[in-house]
């Protein structure tokens, strides 16, 4: 059997209709708020997500005055740069040594004096971390690694700055070690904390040797 | 046959990756690239620089001279 749909035929109240008006529109606010605050929320997530990417960076602090210690930096430094990083080192204390061109006397205090007498005068006369025998062990590896055909410190630190990675010296253990500018090599930057911590709070490697 | 040949036979760490990747970067994408070394870790480390530059290994003999074809992407 088919039956037609019951027609309204009643007046229906303006009140009534009213009523239903205000629901609905009460309604559609409550659900169109409640969408619009997950939208910003996301929105807001992307964007921290965004401003925290890290950018394709190595940052390495070279601390240690140690031949071996260096070599191993800067293959790693040098190997980065093949790969399209972009690489900081950042010299710090003992290894200021292996960015000496000269050493020099003239005109230092007594005490930077002293402190230039014992440290070594180039990357060439560094010491191993391990079986340096009063510098015996340097010279017997640097000797096994030319046999062996490997770079030397001397090498990887042109090599360095010929690949464009860039160098900065910690001024303040320059100041420490009495090391003056013209001492060192040419070209390099100089810094302090804010300028390695730039570049290492985006790195995605970061190292301290 | 490879379009450009790198003899890195008797170099050591870091040193065949960093001509290959310089001489990779004066080529032109689809150009191959065939290179020899004799530095023991050059076919690990070769495999892990072409697949981090997005490059395509072709071919890689290992033994006493390692032999890689590289092509440009």
């Amino acid at each position: 059997m088919y039956h037609r749909p019951l027609e309204i035929t009643t007046k229906v109240d303006q009140n009534l209709l009213d009523y239903i008006d205000n629901m609905i529109t009460d309604k559609i606010t409550e659900k169109l708020n409640s969408v619009q605050k997950q939208l910003e929320q996301t929105l807001a997530q992307g964007q921290s997500s965004a401003t925290s990417q890290l950018s394709n960076r190595v940052t390495i602090v070279a601390f240690s005055g140690d031949m071996d210690k260096l070599i191993a930096a800067l293959i790693i430094a040098t190997g980065a740069m093949t790969m399209g990083m972009e690489v900081s080192m950042y010299f710090t204390f003992w290894a200021l040594a292996a960015l000496k061109k000269k050493s020099s006397l003239k005109g230092k205090l007594i005490t930077d004096k002293l402190v230039a007498l014992m440290l070594p005068s180039s990357p060439a006369h560094l010491g191993t971390s391990k079986m340096n025998m009063l510098g015996i062990g340097p010279t017997f590896f640097k000797y096994v690694m030319k046999k062996k055909n490997m770079m030397s410190l001397p090498d990887l630190i042109s090599l360095a700055r010929e690949t464009g990675i860039r160098i900065i010296a910690c001024q303040m253990a320059m100041e420490v070690m009495g090391i003056a500018k013209e001492e060192l090599l040419d070209g390099l930057d100089f810094g302090g904390v804010a300028t390695y911590l730039a570049d290492a709070r985006d790195s995605r490697v970061t190292l301290f040797i | 046959m490879a379009d450009k040949y790198l003899d890195c036979t008797q170099l050591r760490c870091p040193m065949p990756i960093i001509k290959l990747s310089k001489e990779l970067k004066q080529m032109t994408p689809g150009q191959t690239l065939a290179v020899e070394a004799s530095d023991p870790a050059f076919a690990s480390d070769v495999q892990a620089w072409v697949k981090t530059m997005g490059h395509e290994l072709l071919e890689l003999k290992e033994g006493p001279v390692q032999k890689a074809v590289i092509r440009k992407q």
